[in-house]
Parts: structure tokens; sequence; C-alpha cells
């Protein structure tokens, strides 16, 4: 199995991302799968960001741990990423910039020097081509063709100016046969294998899920890693008749799905910890008003501010707690892009269903990282259907009326003779409030009980239609990796490496994170030999959940909490130890 | 507010849909609260513009004046403090054929919702908010509320509030809202013609009204306004030049101006918002099945 991976490096604003993308999408473009890790700072302009393109004859599912060739557009990017290079790898540079010597490289390891700015001054005097050159030497030696390339190129720069496109195509070339007289293709070079794959982020499946399920109405208040969501559906928001909008806050956003939501569209809002924590009041008020709502929760690291472009699983106890008092929730947790696009129509399928908020938790990696999937993988055949069902017969209709799922008629505004009143304080069947004149008097102390009753009895039917835990592997493996959301990732891929020696291990995941169905956890968890559990977070929130459901304590444990995505070796290396040295 | 056409809904046997009137609950408001003048008002109004009850929604945030959306047989959404018009603002995008009248206190639209309010009126969102300003939390037994005056003695302020007051008019005028009145529950009909005003103006329609808290203020009184507020309109007044309306709006102390202030067009936020076109989002298409053209943008 080959295993390639490119990353270029330099500062922010020189079109890094840009680069990285271009690579990711000839290697997607030629049938080949990809994962795509863009690493940046929270700064507009300097600062060190880079992007890696990792692909290969398998199905990569995070960044990896080899290198192969990198292309420094600074010399801080060979500082920081020569040393990780694999034997046989090479480093693309232009020596008119900074010099690299030999001995600055492992072992093993090349320095191609490439003229790029010369390439470029042969077209234009303008510093717009710096990167062409060198795109078109990495290239050479990852195996994509130049053809290919120039079509990625000029798709990428779409109606620009013609002259534009043209020199990029040129000083493109100039830097491919520069690359192909003065070095070979890597050793892990690809080849073309089938059809064009879709490459896209975890946030654009997520939008693009958003979409299929029917949703009409997105408010957003802007926060990395979400804001790829209103990115991508303001910019679809015509063509798909959505409604985006940008709201003054996050209060305000996640109180305007609520209104969307109970004026009978589907309707969501997403957001990172510091929005979350604004909405908490309004998760309550959807749940009392029982008003279907999804929310996009994706984490960066935290607590506070905490690291914009960087990437943890912290935000697990908030989601479980938000809200004062007590309704019921779902948390879903894709691991990827095409579970992403099917867990946010699933979301906004629970939420409708059980009258309810649903989150589905993503994160930096997952949210803006880049994943490929086939098109049958994200098939837009999905009919939303609205349960807005309520026979209009008039006056006995109750809003909130006592059924045995707990679910009750949903009828929106404009629907003739269904008048009801929605309550965030406390009320009874048909709305009206119990929260002051009729407080502690004994029939309504009855019916306040009865009504949190209704309410709870959801929670039956929502872990009923909860995707159940999955377990990935051989049954009967001695050691099991428990994960959850995009760590699922790199986990899958340290399994293969540790196949590769010839270690049987499994994976239990969790696609619903919440609510979790105990005794079938339990025995699932019991059924195991060793456990690993593995999060990107200090305290091992999942494991505390699990602990709380079930009463196995996981008490091996791989954290993370540095902002840094999981790399296979960390997770080969302490699966080891547990095999090693057992564990529980 | 809702297309014209749209207003009386004929049922299956052609007989007129039912209108807006009170509810089967009694308002709790203490006797004399100034808030009973309000719901009468709106009551008034929406029943003078034949608009039927089912295509009418209240939305309030909390406090003894949010309890207001109970007391009338329209649909309600009776929401967070502060958050009436995020909510019915959603509300609205949903469903453009509704009418969409925001309610509340003047903590809650002022205080707590501050920011919503000026960002509701920049966009001129075609709703008409209705706060019943008693320069007093009352819900929360009398504390002192963004609209107190100086030196007003309350639980939270014993030695008399030192904060400027707000001034929901001047505040209004400010931030783009297209209708801006002040009206006061002791003159109900006038308080009736100024909320169908603002639910005929297409955008956003601010009434702000003097509306006592018998309880818990006892310096803005039922006499404290009767003694003190004359009619813009009689006053011949010309509600079309913000500038000068808003000098009008600072006016306080012996004499105190009320009734409209301030009326312009300008296209509303779902006049604006290319989506809303082609009608109301919830009898739109929902879903892309199909629309596999969406998918090569990834390729
Ligand atoms: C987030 C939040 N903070 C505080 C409260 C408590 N609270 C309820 S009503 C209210 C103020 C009400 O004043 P106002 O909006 O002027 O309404 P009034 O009762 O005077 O009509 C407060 C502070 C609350 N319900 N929610
Ligand atoms: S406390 Fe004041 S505002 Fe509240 S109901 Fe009584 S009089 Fe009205
Ligand atoms: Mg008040």
């Amino acid at each position: 199995m080959t295993d390639l991976s490119v990353r270029t490096g330099g500062q922010a604003g020189d079109g890094i991302a840009s680069v990285g993308e271009t690579i990711a999408r000839c290697f997607s473009r030629m049938g080949l799968h990809v994962f795509g890790l863009n690493a940046y700072q929270s700064v507009i302009r300097g600062g060190h960001v880079w992007y890696q393109a990792r692909t290969g004859t398998g199905r990569p599912r995070c960044q990896g741990d080899g290198l192969d060739v990198l292309y420094a557009l600074d010399k801080q990017t060979v500082d920081v990423h020569a040393p990780g290079l694999r034997q046989g790898g090479t480093v693309v540079f232009d020596p008119e910039k900074f010099a690299v010597s030999p001995s600055e490289l492992p072992a093993g390891v090349t320095a191609l020097p490439v003229p790029t700015l010369e390439f470029a001054r042969k077209h234009t005097s303008q510093s717009i081509l710096q990167n062409a050159g060198g795109i078109g030497a990495t290239a050479f030696l990852a195996g994509i063709p130049l053809d290919l390339l120039h079509q990625v190129l000029a798709d990428s720069f779409g109606r620009k100016a013609g002259d534009v496109v043209a020199w990029n195509l040129a000083a493109s070339g100039d830097g491919y046969h520069f690359a192909e007289t003065h070095a070979s293709v890597n050793a892990h070079a690809v080849q073309k294998a089938g059809a064009p794959k879709l490459l896209m982020t975890g946030n654009q499946a997520i939008a693009l899920g958003a979409a299929a399920a029917g949703c009409k109405f997105l408010a957003q208040y802007p926060m990395t890693p979400a804001s790829g969501v209103l990115h991508w559906l303001a910019a679809h928001a015509q063509t798909l008749g959505i409604v985006v909008k940008q709201a003054e806050d996050e209060i305000a956003a996640i109180n305007m799905a609520i209104g969307a939501s109970f004026g009978g569209v589907r309707a969501m809002t997403a957001t990172s910890g510091g929005g979350f924590s604004l909405m908490v009041e309004a998760m309550g008020l959807a749940g009392m008003t029982e008003t279907p709502l999804v929310v996009v929760e994706s984490q960066r690291a935290g607590p506070s501010t905490g690291l914009p472009t960087k990437t943890e699983q912290g935000d697990l106890n908030m989601m479980l707690g938000a809200g004062q008092g007590e309704f019921p929730r779902a948390v879903l947790a894709p691991t990827d892009a095409a579970e992403a696009f099917h867990m946010t129509i699933r979301a906004f399928e629970l939420a409708e269903a059980y009258q309810t908020p649903v989150l589905v938790a993503s994160d930096l990696h997952l949210s803006e990282s880049h994943f490929t999937v086939d098109r049958e993988e994200v098939p837009l055949t999905y009919t939303p259907a609205s349960l807005l069902n309520v026979a209009p017969n008039g006056h006995d209709y109750l809003r909130y009326q006592y059924t045995e799922s707990g679910v009750s008629p949903r009828a929106a505004p404009g629907q003739p003779g269904l008048q009801f009143i929605a309550g965030s304080d406390e009320h009874d069947e048909k709305g009206h409030l119990i929260s002051d004149v009729r407080s502690g008097i004994p029939k309504w102390v009855t019916e306040r009980s009865r009504m949190m009753e209704k309410r709870m009895r959801k929670r039956h039917g929502l872990l009923t239609d909860a995707q159940p835990p999955v377990v990935e592997g051989p049954s009967d493996a001695p050691l099991t990796f428990v994960a959850w959301g995009s760590t699922v990732g790199a986990v899958r891929d340290a399994m293969a490496v540790l196949a590769a020696q010839g270690k049987s291990t499994n994976l239990l995941y969790f696609p619903t994170v919440f609510p979790l169905d105990a005794d079938r956890v339990t025995s699932t968890l019991r059924a195991t030999h060793r456990t690993l559990l593995v999060e990107a977070n200090f305290t091992g929130q999942f494991g505390h959940l699990l602990r709380a459901e079930t009463g196995v304590h996981l008490s091996e444990r791989l954290l993370k909490y540095d902002g840094e995505p999981f790399y296979p070796h960390e997770i080969v290396a302490r699966g080891l130890e547990v095999l090693n040295h057992g564990g529980q | 507010m809702a297309d014209s056409s749209a207003r009386v809904v004929p049922t299956p046997t052609g007989a007129p849909l039912p209108l807006v009137g009170k509810s089967d609950t009694k308002p709790t408001w203490c006797p004399g609260c100034g808030d009973f003048g309000v719901v009468a008002a709106i009551e008034m109004a929406v029943k003078r513009l034949q608009i039927p009850s089912h295509n009418v929604v209240i939305v309030s945030g909390i406090g003894c004046s949010s309890n207001l959306p109970h007391f009338l047989s329209s649909y309600g959404f009776h929401g967070l403090h502060g958050r009436a018009l995020p909510v019915a603002e959603g509300i609205r995008w949903a469903n453009h054929g509704l009418t969409v009248i925001g309610t509340g206190g003047d903590g809650d639209g002022f205080g707590i919702g501050c920011g919503h309010f000026v960002h509701a009126m920049r966009r001129n969102v075609d709703l008409t908010y209705v706060t019943m300003d008693n320069q007093i939390y009352g819900l929360t037994t009398g504390q002192a509320s963004p609209t107190s005056s100086m030196g007003q003695k309350t639980k939270s302020t014993p030695t008399g509030v030192i904060e400027q007051p707000v001034d929901p008019v001047a505040l209004a005028l400010a931030s783009g809202a297209t209708y801006v009145a002040r009206g006061f529950s002791g003159d109900v009909k006038q308080l009736a013609d100024l909320v169908a005003g603002g639910i005929q103006h297409k955008g956003f329609a601010f009434v702000d009204v003097f509306s006592p808290c018998v309880t818990y203020n006892k310096i803005n009184t039922f006499d404290f306004f009767r003694q003190r507020v004359y009619k813009l309109e009689s006053a011949g007044h010309d509600p079309t030049n913000r500038a000068l309306e808003f000098e009008r709006s600072l006016e306080w102390g012996d004499k105190i101006p009320i009734g409209l202030f301030y009326k312009a067009d300008r296209p509303t936020y779902e006049d604006l918002e290319e989506v809303l076109s082609a009608g109301p989002l919830v009898h739109q298409k929902a879903g892309i099945e199909g629309r596999t053209d969406v998918l090569d943008e990834f390729v």
C-alpha cells in the first residue's frame, strides 16, 4: 500500500492553503482518497502555516505520520518540517529566497532548489506567480500528471483574467519540467486510480447535509472553526433557497433559529465553544417549548478564547449539560465528512421527530480538514418530510398533549384554528403558564410533574432511534480503542499500522455520544479484553460519561490537549504499551 | 405586515375565520397595571385590521409585560428574558405572510435585549414592537430599569439611580426604525391607532408605551403622565424629518410628547432578502433532492 504525504509551508498570506488544496484536489481528481490538514495560526499575515495533503492507494483517515515532499516557502518551514521527512524525501525551495544545506536534512532526503522566482519573472513583473513553479515541481515529485495539474489550476482561477491563468500554467509547467530534469519522482508517487472523488471539508459536508435535510434557515455568528458552515451556505443561499443570516451575536443566532423553527421550517445554528456558551439558555428554550433545533458545535481548544485555530474535544461536558434544568437532547459525533453529511440529516430528523435540540459535535480537525468522498457516499436522495401533521380540528388542540411517546402534535402559526402559546415558562397541555398564580397549588404541582415526565419520555424514542455504538475490527481483539468524533480517524490509521505489525486491535466508537444505551454499552465494554480511551481533552470527558452510564472505568487513557490532532504513531505507541504491559 | 389579501381567510364553508380576541386566560397583572391598556389596544388594532387570529403571532420575553401573549387568542411565543426580537425575526423569515408583534418590558427590550433591539431596527424587519415601559423591573419586584429616572430610589438603588436613562425613542430613531411612536396606556384609543399604524407600516415599527407599574413605581404614575403628555398630532407635527424628531424625542419634563414621531419608507429586510422573493420560506420546497449539480464544485 502506497502512502504519500506532501506538505507546503510558509507564512500566512503566502497562499499556502491554496497551494495545498491544489495538490489535494489533483489527488482527488486522480480518483485517490485524500486527507488534507490545514494548520494555521490566528493571524492574517505572518505566522507559520502549513497544509498537508496525504494520499495513497488506501483511504487515509488523518494526516498520518509520514512526509515525502516538502515545499518550503520560507526557511522556517525547512527548520520545522524537514526533520520529519522520510527516506527518499525531497525539499522543494527557491535558492533565491534562502539556502538549504544537505547537512540540515535527514539522511536520504534531497534538496531540490527550483528557481521559481526566475520562472515567474519570465512572464510578469507582478509578484503573483511566486508559487506556480513550486507547485509544478511538487506535482512532478508526487506523480501528478502535468495536464491534470493545469486543469485543476485553470479551474481554480475560474473567471479570472486570461493572462494570469496562462502565466500560471506556463510557470507551473516550467517548475514541473525543471524537476523532471533535476530529480526523479518520489518512491511513493501515486497514479490515477479511477473516477474523480469529491474533496470537501467537514464544515462543507455539514452544510451540504443541512441543505439535503431540508434546512431552510441558518443563523450564525462567525467563529472559527464553525464559520465554514456559514460561508458555504451563504454562498449557496440563493441557488438552494435557504435564508442565511449572520446574527448580531450567538444569543440572537440561536433564538432566530428557534423562531424560524417555531415558524415551521427546519432551522439550524452553528458555532464554536465560546458562542455555544452564549447559546446555553436558549438550548433550554428549545427543550421547553419543544421546538426542533439543530446546533453544530465545532470545538476549538479552550477554555475561554483558547486556541482559535487549534483542535480539541473539550466541550463534551458542556454539550451534555448546556441549559438549566433537564430536557431531552442528543449529541451526534461524526468522524469524517461522509458521516458529517449523514449525521446532519439525522440530526434534523431527530430534532423534528422529538421536538428538541440535537447537537452535531464537530471540532476544528473535522470541520476544517479536507476529506474525500465518493458521490455515492453523499447521495442527494433524501426527501424532508414535515411533521407539522396536526389535524386542524380547532378548539380542542393541545400543543403539549400528554402522549405515551412524549411527542405532542405540533402546529405552526398560520394554521387556522390551532393557535397556542409556546412558553419558556412551565405550562400545561394547552401551553398556559403554570409558573405564576397556579404554581404551588396541588393540582398544578401534579401537572408540572406530568409535563416534565411527558417531555422526558421523549428520551426513550431518542435512544431507540439513535445510532448505536459501532465495533470495527475483529471482535475478539486483545485491545479495544474507545473513541468518538474526529479522533476516530487517527485511531483507524493507527489500527492499520498495528495490523501491519501483526497486532490485532479493534475500535469501539460512538456515532451518538448521547444518549447512550447503558445496558448495551456495558455489555460491549465488558466483552472487551483491554481498552484504551483516546480523547482530545485533559480529563477524559467521554470516559466520565461512560463511567457514569455504565459503571465501567476505562483506566488506560491517551489524552491530548496541546491543540494538535492525534498522530497515528502516538496511538500506536500507547496501544503497544497497553498490549504489552496489561492495563485493565 | 401580512399581505392584505391574505388577511381574512375564509373557512371551507365561507365564514371568515375568527379574529383576535381575548383568550381563555385572564390577565394576572396587578389591578390597575398599565399593561391592561396595552393588551386592549393591541386587540383593538388587530381587530380593526381584520387579521384573523391564526395569522398573528405575538412574541415576548420575560417580565410582567411579557405575559401579554397569553391573554389574546392569536399564536404566541413567550420566550426568554430579552430575546423576543430574535425569535420574532426568525418567525418573520420563516413565514413573512404572518403579522408578527413583539411585546415586552423596558428591562427586556432596553436592558438585557438592547443589542437585539438596535439590530432589528437597522434591518428594518417588518414587525411591530410594543414595549410596556414602566421604568422599573416589575416582575422581579421593583429594581431599577434602563429607563428609570436619575435619582429614582428602587430596591436595587436605595440611594437613587446614578445612571442616565436610555431614551428608547431617540435610540430607535438613531438605529433606523422606520416607524417610531410613543403611546400612553391611559389613552387606549390613541394607542390602538399607533399600534394599528405600526402593523400597517412596512418595516420595523416601534411603539414605546408609558405603562405605569402601580405597585413598584410611585413616581411615573398614571397621574404623572396625565399631567404631562401632549399629543404630537395636535401640535401640528410632521413625522418625516428625522433630525427634528430626534430633538422632540428628547423632550422630557413638564411636557412630554406622545404620538407618531417618525415614519419613513425604506425597503424591509424581507424585501431585500432575495430568497424570500419566492414566497414565504415555509411554503417553499425544502431539500436538494436530485440536485447532484451541487456536488460538482467538490470535484
Ligand atoms: C436571563 C434572565 N435574567 C434575569 C431574569 C429575571 N427577570 C425576569 S423579568 C426581569 C425584568 C423585568 O423587567 P421588565 O422587562 O421591565 O418587565 P416588567 O416586569 O417591568 O414588565 C428580570 C430581571 C430572567 N428571567 N432571565
Ligand atoms: S408589578 Fe407592576 S408591572 Fe407587574 S403587574 Fe403589577 S403593576 Fe403591573
Ligand atoms: Mg419594566
